[in-house]
């Protein structure tokens, strides 16, 4: 009990972010066109390699004599850049072809 | 110092909101999607530089796995053919979640040997990132091998599946709860493999028209394990992120399953997928006979007609019959021929997927009818075609309530004058449901590969002026 008192007392302002991220979440993306969905779901996606901060602090303080975390650590960094830069580029590269605006 | 670096976090946070703003407006998607990017760039960045007092740099280790990464992530992303585009999303969320699942897994590793791990919150948050991570991770390899054909669902369901799941669960909860309490390395690999298996084995029933629903479900669990790590760095941008993709594939997941009419519950019970087979086959008999039709009796139809809709399904993504479509929008709307198309919100295999194989041969997006505009036009459409979709305009679900579809709304093509399918075969649908239209009086079947039979219908209106 101690400790949940404890970490909501040193996480309220992160605890407010994730509740208020919720309903800003829904507010933001509640009325999307069909033809985008596709495109938003893949740039969403995109963005939850966001895990890849993660890694870079893990691997920036794991000890370099300790070859397991290196490997494994260097390992998530490899799989959420990928979810990164591959997610954002063929966003794009879809976008690029909704844009061709047709003439009538 | 580290003041400077927080802003930024902040900056890139904005950004990621300002992105997905965007990308919810046809008009300001592309720049919502490089402003999203941007904010990556600049997390990404903060983050390397950020001052860390017992830093070990280890940049060697981080440049190169940044480069492997950004290097396969954009190879892969260059090279993909649209048709396998549902395929690539599911594999990039699966190595998001795959991610977050190894980074908690060595995270709890590191704190068992220091010593230092006990039951608290930072326990419950690694090893709850672990159990949703190695979900998505697990989850979205099943549905990426399921999309490409390499697993079919028959050969991963099994009998009384569901009961297994929920089984499964239990022990996935159970495990990981062991390794709160008695933390120790094999206690941590037994959770693992646990929640692995139980990710696997949540989507195998689950399969063919309700893959759009399970892609988009995957896609927010992802962004979940991506913000419960966030807790675990105190990191803010972490949080944001995850919970806005969080957000936004359950919105998806939720209109995904209105457009079938559906619960969330119902989809992942897996009612229209295998284990429906059995349901939908009794209602599927004595419906009388086909009348097969030639792509030249089609061209001549078509060529007196005024009014034309097409409607895509997934048979269409794997004909790769969209260029043929294209070429034959452009010959009948010479002739002064309306052409529209006709997209069911859960056509084909993940969300929109129809609109971008169209989008990707330049077809017009004011011709594409949502599922409201199409059926209102049917009454005054002299033919439709429908190109490799099944279930999505199958009248059982009007009127059949034995139908494991009952409920859905669907297309009612029928109502059209003519009414032309395409078809490889009388095999039932993906979802393995008889589908009546194909014995109506005014449903001509036209057998053969979609693409093919296209083109046929090209070459025969050629020959017609």
């Amino acid at each position: 009990m101690n400790s949940i008192t404890q970490f909501l007392d040193g996480n309220m302002l992160s605890i407010y972010l994730l509740i208020f991220t919720i309903f800003l979440g829904f507010e933001l993306i509640s009325k999307v066109p069909s033809v985008l969905h596709t495109p938003l779901m893949s740039g969403a996606n995109a963005i939850s390699g966001i895990v890849l901060v993660g890694s870079i602090f893990f691997l920036r303080l794991a000890d370099p004599s300790d070859t397991l975390s290196l490997i494994v650590g260097s390992l998530a960094m490899i799989m959420a850049m990928i979810n990164i830069v591959g997610g954002f580029a063929v966003t794009n590269r879809m976008l690029a072809m909704f844009k061709k605006k047709p003439k009538q | 110092m580290t003041v400077f670096f927080q802003l930024a976090y902040l900056v890139g946070a904005v950004l990621f909101i300002l992105g997905l703003r965007g990308l919810s407006d046809p008009k300001t998607a592309r720049g919502g999607n490089l402003r999203a990017a941007l904010g990556m760039g600049i997390a990404i960045v903060a983050s390397l530089l950020y001052p860390l007092e017992s830093s070990q740099g280890n940049f060697i280790w981080i440049i190169a796995a940044l480069l492997i990464g950004g290097l396969i992530g954009w190879f892969s992303s260059a090279k993909v053919q649209m048709t396998s585009m549902p395929q690539l999303v599911s594999i990039f969320n699966g190595l998001g979640g795959g991610s977050a699942m190894l980074l908690s897994f060595v995270e709890y590793l590191n704190l068992n040997k220091s010593g230092s791990i006990s039951v608290n919150l930072t326990s419950l948050t690694i090893l709850f990132t672990l159990l949703v991570g190695a979900i998505s991770f697990s989850g979205s390899i099943l549905a990426y091998l399921k999309l490409d054909g390499k697993v079919k669902d028959k050969h991963v369901t099994l009998p009384k599946h569901q009961f297994i799941n929920i089984i499964l669960l239990i022990a996935t909860i159970a495990t990981v709860g062991f390794a709160m309490f008695n933390p120790s390395s094999t206690s941590l690999i037994i959770a693992t493999v646990v929640s692995l298996i139980y990710g696997f084995s949540f989507v195998a029933p689950i399969g063919g028209a309700d893959m759009p629903v399970v892609i988009s479900l995957l896609n927010s669990v992802t962004g979940i394990s991506a913000a419960t790590a966030g807790f675990l760095y105190n990191n803010q941008i972490m949080i944001l992120g995850g919970i806005l993709v969080g957000a936004s594939g359950t919105i998806l997941t939720v209109l995904m399953c209105r457009a079938m009419n559906r619960s969330l519950v119902n989809v992942l019970i897996g009612g229209f997928s295998a284990t429906g087979i059995a349901v939908a086959g009794a209602s599927g008999q004595d419906q009388g006979n086909v009348q097969p039709t030639q792509a030249m009796d089609v061209a001549i139809l078509l060529n007196y007609s005024e009014k034309v809709i097409l409607v895509p399904g997934y048979g269409m993504a794997v004909a790769q019959a969209q260029k043929q479509a294209k070429e034959l929008d452009e010959i009948l709307s010479k002739k002064g021929i309306e052409v529209y198309y006709g997209i069911h919100p859960v056509a084909g295999r993940m969300p929109g997927h129809m609109n971008v194989l169209l989008a990707e041969v330049d077809i017009s997006y004011d011709k594409l009818l949502d599922l409201d505009d199409c059926n209102s036009n049917l009454g005054d459409t002299d033919i439709v075609l429908v190109v490799g979709a099944n279930d999505v305009v199958n009248p059982s679900a009007l009127d059949d309530p034995s139908s494991s579809i009952y409920g859905m709304p669907v297309l009612e093509v029928w109502r059209a004058k003519k009414v032309i399918v395409f078809k490889r075969s009388m095999k039932p649908g993906y979802a393995g449901i008889q589908n009546p239209l194909f014995f109506k009086e005014n449903t001509n079947m036209l057998f053969g590969d979609a693409g093919a039979s296209l083109k046929n219908i090209l070459s025969e209106l050629k020959t017609l002026d």
